[in-house]
């Protein structure tokens, strides 16, 4: 049938069918609790297996002399049967009323970890499956950690096996509560939360009689209530290649998202040069041409000026460009035989482009049961989950992945694989550092040691930074100085790193991220150096509160309420600033402002125009 | 977007991908509805063009109006068809008589294996469905093949967000499939949507049609009365027979297809 036939034929039954939603989920979870048969019970419920398929598996099961499991339609392979464990992705559909669904069955076993994140990787929804007796273990924390980096946002929880736990509901209730904190605390959304065997069929098809007290829905239910995520994005269109077949010269690419008509204006990053969509290509030839593109399509375009484009470069309305990087922040997860080694080479690819790199730093590698930050690293095993400086030997174009998925997140490739990937947090160089604190992967500037002064030849207030050294812990921290003196047991609180330092006796006992940081009744200073006016849990929690939503958060002199420059610190009174070797003049800087200013160094992802107001 | 828009569009940037990253490519071109559709897909991503062969694995034993069909299309198409047999295992007698497994292998397996080598391909494009058995299920949409032609599938790279395999030591090659993710009735569909003619075998004669072609003993028939495309849909809708019961290979033992894909099987 031709365009224009079903054009005239607009019930067709063609359309309908092939405008039947389609969802992908990923069924993640610890070995032995029970994906596999969740997923095999599915299949099987809904009808969905060609028939012969249940016989073909007793034959097999009897040639081989283990019994019937559901598990075994789904385990292709004769080693996987043997073994018991799940090998690789498999992808098998189902469908309901509503629509058809693609399940990938993520293999929980350790050491595959690499074919579950191919599996996740393209789902648009994921559930978590968890023994009710048995509670997350340590694969299903580890699949919850690669679902939040993959950019999966909302995960169910099938707890399985209830028929083993006596389908007590305290038993779900604790695997329930447990979890909802674990995913909270991913940054991914949880639920629903259904209590099922798996094995017995009890709340896949049908409510089970033996928990009456559950009033949620069936898990089928629960799947056709899911609704597709959406995004609205701009425009990007990587380049894939530039064709000339024929007297046409095309620039040929996907279109990850927004929408192109001939004769739009562009933008081709990086490079930043603007020319014109002149037609959109396409085959077999159309009467009329077609006059536009839109996401997900696979396209082609003649441009009005023919510069030289190359493969990797995105094309994007010149309102809403990509950003052109050679240094960026990331989320990275590693599934390579060797370990991702800091300063190592490796390929990274991205979109359609690829360039060679180096990563500079590895700090907040996450313990998986703890999920703290272990600090820095100068490697990262496979499994394993951490954040990323990365240095490109080139500039690309890229997006932070909260704006724009498909131009922000990127594969790592080591010799011949493909053996990590990301997702871009922060786009820049990372701040230059001088003096500060370090330890565990956080860093926080030591901005209480400046000196300020009072020229009296300028009449104007002058700030000199400290000299450049870091600070470890169990350094002695020169905290008496011509313009300050600070106590020997302080907590010093840098909101611009996101980070604390605890001071006993004069010397660095801990520094940590401002997450993990409790008030501790010592006193306190900010960055600067400025005494903190906080003498309670709840002032703490209002302070913490008033720095973090912005500026002002209705306050009407939020600096006053806060902050008391003179507790610890004083203006020097001063002749000539310029000390021995004459630098002074190179070291004044503006004066202190309320909250530190805003970061040089652009490598905060969540900073937001007006932020917080 | 619909479902096979969707589906046409990620065939066509497999396709692209497999242009832009591999050295010399062809199209294992099987006559089927498969390869007709990849065929057709091909135009779509390089406007017309086909810029690679279409290579032919021929056992001797196709169903002869393939054949027919085969030179007629490549003509009327202008494609470049390469054709290739193992000659030598047929000169000294193999057939399906010497077992269907060993035939198999001899006159595909290994001539596929010859014919790459000969011809030098980095890339070949075939068009398995991840539908269609157990082993394909599992498989890469870039399958690394090494250089004795197996398939490792139990050490199978990540592959994620259209990253593929394109990196791999000289002398390997890559299996590129773009049709991993169609069904059988989304082919069906989607020849129907495109008009894309195929050849009248899959059509009822007599009560039966092939549901799926192959070698003339070793395929059967179904029995079935579509005798249109759009038959072939409405039956595939209410059905729930395999795509590959009448295919006879499959049938040697609960793993046959896996253990011929492992040796370089298609």
């Amino acid at each position: 049938m031709t365009e224009n036939e079903r054009a005239a034929d607009p019930e067709g039954r063609e359309g309908a069918a092939g405008g039947r939603e389609k969802l992908s989920l990923v069924v993640t979870g610890h070995v032995d609790h029970g994906k596999s048969t969740v997923i095999g019970r599915l299949l099987y419920d809904t009808g969905s297996l060609p028939r012969g398929a249940i016989d073909r598996v007793r034959e097999i099961s009897r040639e081989t002399g283990q019994p019937f499991e559901f598990a075994f339609l789904l385990d292709a392979f004769e080693e996987e049967r043997k073994q018991g464990i799940t090998i690789d992705t498999t992808r098998l559909q189902f469908r309901t009323p509503r629509r058809d669904y693609l399940i990938i069955d993520a293999p929980g076993h350790k050491e595959f970890l690499k074919n579950m994140i191919s599996g996740a990787s393209d789902a648009e929804a994921a559930f978590l499956v968890v023994d009710a007796a048995r509670g997350a273990e340590e694969q299903s924390r580890r699949h919850a950690q690669m679902l939040s980096l993959l950019g999966v946002g909302r995960v169910g929880v099938l707890v399985n096996k209830m028929d083993l736990a006596g389908y007590a509901e305290a038993a779900f209730e604790a695997v329930k509560a447990e979890l909802s904190a674990y995913l909270w605390n991913l940054g991914l959304d949880a639920g629903p939360f259904l209590p099922l065997s798996a094995l017995r069929g009890e709340n896949i098809l049908a409510p089970s009689p033996n928990m009456p007290w559950f009033r949620g829905p069936t898990l089928i239910a629960a799947l056709d209530a899911l609704e597709k995520p959406s995004r609205e994005e701009g425009l990007r269109l990587p380049i894939q290649d530039v064709y000339k077949f024929d007297a046409r010269r095309i620039v040929a690419g996907r279109m990850e998202s927004g929408r192109l008509r001939a004769g739009d204006e562009i933008l081709i990053s990086p490079g930043g040069r603007r020319t014109r969509c002149v037609t959109i290509e396409s085959w077999p030839p159309r009467e009329g041409g077609v006059r536009e593109a839109s996401a997900g399509e696979s396209t082609g375009l003649t441009v009005a000026d023919e510069f030289f484009n190359r493969r990797g470069e995105v094309i994007s309305l010149p309102g809403d460009p990509p950003e052109t990087a050679s240094s960026f922040k990331a989320s990275v997860f590693w599934m390579g035989k060797n370990p991702l080694a800091r300063d190592r080479r490796y390929r990274l690819k991205l979109a359609t482009d690829s360039c060679e790199c180096r990563v500079t730093a590895i700090f907040n590698r996450i313990d998986s049961e703890t999920l703290a930050p272990t600090g820095t690293a100068d490697e990262l095993g496979p499994g394993e989950v951490a954040e990323a400086q990365i240095e490109l030997a080139r500039p690309v174009a890229l997006d932070l992945f909260a704006r724009h998925r498909v131009t922000g997140r990127f594969v790592l490739v080591d010799g011949y694989d493909v053996a990590g990937g990301g997702i871009v947090t922060g786009v820049g160089a990372p701040p230059a550092r001088g003096a500060g604190f370090a330890a565990g992967g956080v860093f926080a500037r030591a901005a209480l040691l400046e000196e300020y002064s009072y020229s009296l030849e300028d009449g104007a207030v002058a700030i000199r930074e400290p000299d450049p050294a870091v600070y470890a812990v169990g350094d002695e921290v020169p905290l008496a100085g011509r313009s300050f003196g600070y106590p020997p047991d302080l907590d010093v609180v840098v909101f611009r790193d996101r980070a604390a330092v605890r001071i006993r006796q004069g010397r660095v006992a801990e520094v940590l991220p401002l997450s993990a940081y409790a008030w501790s009744g010592v006193p306190s200073v900010n960055g600067r150096g400025f005494a903190l006016r906080v003498s309670s849990e709840a002032e703490w929690r209002g302070l913490l509160d008033a720095f973090t939503r912005g500026a002002s958060g209705g306050e009407p002199d939020p600096a006053a309420r806060w902050l008391d420059f003179n507790a610890y610190r004083r203006i020097a009174l001063a002749g000539p600033l310029a000390g021995p070797g004459g630098e002074g003049a190179a070291d004044v800087q503006g004066a202190p402002g309320w909250e530190d200013p805003p970061e040089g160094g652009g490598l905060q992802p969540g900073a937001r125009p007006g932020g917080g107001r | 977007m619909d479902h096979l828009s969707a589906l046409e569009a990620q065939s066509v940037y497999i396709l692209r991908e497999a242009r832009s990253n591999l050295g010399k490519l062809g199209l294992l071109w099987s006559i089927g509805k498969d390869s007709t559709v990849l065929l057709w897909l091909a135009k779509k991503a390089f406007f017309g063009h086909s810029p690679f062969p279409f290579i032919h694995v021929d056992t001797s034993y196709k169903i002869p109006e393939m054949i027919t069909y085969r030179d007629r299309v490549a003509r009327e198409l202008g494609l470049e068809l390469i054709v290739h047999r193992n000659e030598a295992a047929l000169a000294s007698g193999m057939g399906p008589g010497a077992g269907r497994l060993e035939c198999c292998k001899a006159l595909k397996t290994d001539a596929l294996a010859d014919m790459t080598r000969t011809y030098g391909f980095e890339g070949l494009i075939v068009g398995v469905r991840r539908d269609e058995e157990g082993s394909r299920s599992k498989e890469r949409v870039f399958s690394e093949r090494g250089e004795d032609d197996r398939w490792d599938y139990a050490n199978q790279p990540p592959e994620l967000w259209g990253q593929f395999k394109t990196d791999f030591p000289r002398g390997r090659h890559i299996r590129v499939h773009p049709l991993l993710e169609w069904n059988e009735i989304d082919i069906w569909r989607y020849i129907e949507r495109e008009g894309i003619p195929v050849i009248d075998l899959y059509f009822s004669r007599g009560g039966e049609r092939y549901r799926s072609l192959g070698c003339a003993p070793c395929t059967g028939r179904v029995k079935s009365e579509a005798s249109t495309v759009a038959e072939i849909v409405r039956e595939l809708e209410n059905t729930t027979e395999s795509e590959r019961a009448g295919r006879a290979q499959d049938r040697e033992d609960a793993y046959a297809m896996q253990k011929l894909r492992k040796d370089g099987y298609m």
